[in-house]
């Protein structure tokens, strides 16, 4: 088992390289120059080559990248010009308020989506189930910005039922997290739907009826613990997707996240807090997938090293 | 057919099973009859396809999806279950009547120790707590023969052998302690060299508990390892029913014949095995008259249009056979639709 998660954490490094890699070429390849909208239009050519010279920008592309790929290594991405202070600080202040959105998000999903794909289990081809199958494709086909915009204008214009925006205590969550939950309740209750019907033919299923066992232990217990593979790798996926959708989410709604100064950031090009803010989410990403695999070892007992 | 007079532990009557429904549903069990008793064994005989699996599961109200009780009635200690609610049903499973399966392997959950498997309906059912549960489980396993029961409670069905499993199996099925159970081919999945010692402890358990049980099997050499008594089913009609000695002795329907022909052990002596030539019928194409005749060598012009109905010979068997007497006396096979009728 070591030896397996050695194997993924080294896969883990490579994605992370590229992705930085890959940060650094996108940033510089982005028309636009720091120096200049640091100074404003009004600069001379000379004050711009001086503040060039300061960032380091004036060197070629692969000693920038050198030094660069050296800092990032140490967790330093250089200051942010706009905001003061070293770029991955400001990342870091904001990155609870994301994961926060983001956790909220998922236990959203997961409470109403796993519950919800168990009922339609319960009478596949039904009213629900059909319902249920036909509302998660929409649920899909909507754009966030969209879902969040109808939300406030439901909730927050038109009911006052809840802020739109960021600042006014826990209540002011709820409406980006169902935002971000939306798209992935129906797809959820669609897998753990077609995960209970498959295991619910299986011998055991029948074994536990035979012991009298009732049908919503039967569903959760003893179904719901085998299909809990599938479930926790889409949740883990899902958490690294709330984090990288934050980006949309957090604007409409002023939430104070990664993705709100990523946006930011990206409209002053603000090179290091750009290249902090998608490094951050990037190894976010990979570190919820080495814990979904360790995980695995934990949830399905007859699997070992050898043939996961 | 039995010595027993007291009311029967579990019973069902004309028993029709039917897969789909209305006039297109196909009847694959056809009005089967069985009383258990307390302390003693019936024995289900026959072929796969033959509807032995789906009239013991009838017993359990547990019939897989599509298949329904047409008509008849299935009585658990008295009670109709056929006005059981999913609740009456639930309180009667395990602790009334309970089940071993064939297959161990698939009939234990993959994703719980087997521990945590048989200590499940103290916990849920008794509402003992998980310690207390927990001592009787261990006590359990070490009554169904499973070694060091401390150490295996925290291990998963796949770590046990075929034979372990089937015991945690039985441990199961006993837990509750049931006055009926119902062992469909509980020894089909196992080694040859495990498969006695289930035997015996099934044996052991029925006769220590004074369980009413119906052994399902299509293996006449473990039928005759336990039971008193024997029930021959082909095309979902009893075709032979008595007390085992009688029927091993001499059987009075053809195909119980074949079957006995078919074992290696009774058919010690003859130059080779023998098998009964043919196919069982589709349940949708069941022959008219005697479901048998196509592959019977008694068979009569009487026997493709008359069906037979199950009899009592005067030995006390019943046998679903016009040709009984004959087949016992063992005299001049007709031939397909050759013999001369009585």
């Amino acid at each position: 088992m070591t030896r397996f998660l050695l194997r993924r954490m080294g896969q883990a490094l490579i994605v992370a390289w590229g992705a930085i890699s890959l940060v650094f070429v996108i940033v510089r390849v982005v028309p636009g120059d720091p120096a200049a909208l640091i100074l404003g239009p009004d600069a001379s050519p000379a004050q711009i080559a001086s503040v060039r010279a300061d960032f380091g920008l004036d060197r070629p592309l692969a000693q920038q990248y050198a030094t660069h790929l050296g800092e990032v290594v140490r967790g330093d991405f250089g200051d942010s010009w706009r905001l003061g202070g070293s770029a991955m600080a400001n990342t870091l202040d904001r990155y609870p308020a994301t994961l926060a959105l983001a956790v909220l998000a998922l236990v959203l999903t997961l409470a109403v989506g796993f519950p919800l794909g168990m009922a339609c289990a319960r009478r596949a081809g039904g009213v629900l189930d059909t319902c249920v199958s036909a509302l998660s494709l929409v649920g899909q086909a909507l754009p966030s910005f969209w879902v969040g915009i109808v939300l406030i204008l439901l909730f927050a214009r038109g009911l006052n039922w809840l802020p739109s925006t960021a600042g006014s205590g826990p209540a002011s969550a709820v409406l980006p997290a169902v935002t971000l939950a939306v798209p992935f309740v129906g797809w959820l209750a669609r897998l753990v739907r077609n995960g209970a019907l498959e295991e619910g033919g299986r011998e055991y299923v029948r074994t536990a009826r035979a012991k009298g066992t009732g049908e919503g232990v039967l569903q959760y217990v003893h179904v719901g613990r085998n299909i809990a593979v599938p479930v926790v790798t889409v949740l883990g996926l899902l958490l690294g997707n709330f984090v990288a959708n934050a980006v949309i989410v957090e604007v409409v709604f002023s939430w104070p996240g990664i993705g709100s100064l990523m946006v930011d950031a990206i409209t002053n090009r603000d090179y290091a807090v750009v290249e902090a803010a998608i490094v951050t989410i990037t190894v976010t990403y990979i570190v919820l997938n080495l814990l979904v695999d360790a995980l695995y070892f934990a949830l399905d007992p007859r699997l070992t090293p050898e043939n996961a | 057919m039995t010595t027993a007079h007291e009311s029967p532990a579990a019973e069902v009557r004309d028993l029709h099973i039917a897969f789909g429904s209305g006039r297109d549903g196909t009847d694959v069990v056809r009005g089967v009859s069985l009383a258990l008793h307390r302390g003693r064994v019936l024995a289900l005989v026959g072929e796969s396809g033959s509807g032995k699996s789906l009239t013991s599961l009838a017993f359990m109200g547990l019939l897989p999806a599509g298949a329904r009780v047409a008509s008849g009635s299935v009585r658990v200690e008295g009670a109709d279950t056929g006005e059981f609610t999913p609740r009456q049903w639930r309180a009667v499973r395990g602790t009334r009547i309970a089940m071993v399966f064939q297959d161990p392997a698939s009939a234990l959950n993959p994703a719980f120790t087997v521990g945590w498997q048989i200590a499940e309906p103290f916990r849920r059912r008794l509402g003992d707590s998980r310690a207390r549960a927990r001592e009787k489980a261990v006590a359990l396993m070490e009554t169904v023969g499973i070694p060091e029961p401390e150490r295996r409670y925290h291990a998963h069905p796949h770590e046990f052998s075929g034979g372990m499993r089937q015991r945690a199996v039985v441990a199961m099925a006993l837990a509750l302690e049931p006055a009926v159970l119902l062992a469909d081919e509980p020894t089909t999945a196992l080694d040859v060299t495990v498969q006695a010692q289930i035997l015996r402890l099934l044996a052991e358990r029925q006769r220590a508990a004074g369980l009413a049980m119906l052994l399902v099997s299509h293996d006449l050499g473990v039928v005759a390892k336990l039971a008193q008594e024997v029930a021959v089913v082909y095309a979902g009609r009893i075709v032979e029913q008595g007390d085992l000695d009688t029927v091993y002795a001499a059987p009075a329907h053809p195909y119980t014949r074949g079957l006995m022909e078919a074992v290696p052990e009774a058919a010690a002596g003859e130059p080779r095995l023998r098998s009964i030539a043919g196919h069982p019928p589709d349940p949708g194409r069941v022959p008219d008259g005697c479901a048998f005749h196509p592959r019977c060598a008694f068979a009569t012009a009487r026997c493709t249009t008359e069906r037979p109905l199950l009899r009592t010979l005067a030995d006390g068997r019943g046998a679903a056979c016009h040709h009984a007497e004959s087949v016992l006396a063992g005299t001049a096979p007709g031939g397909p639709y050759g013999g001369s009728d009585l």
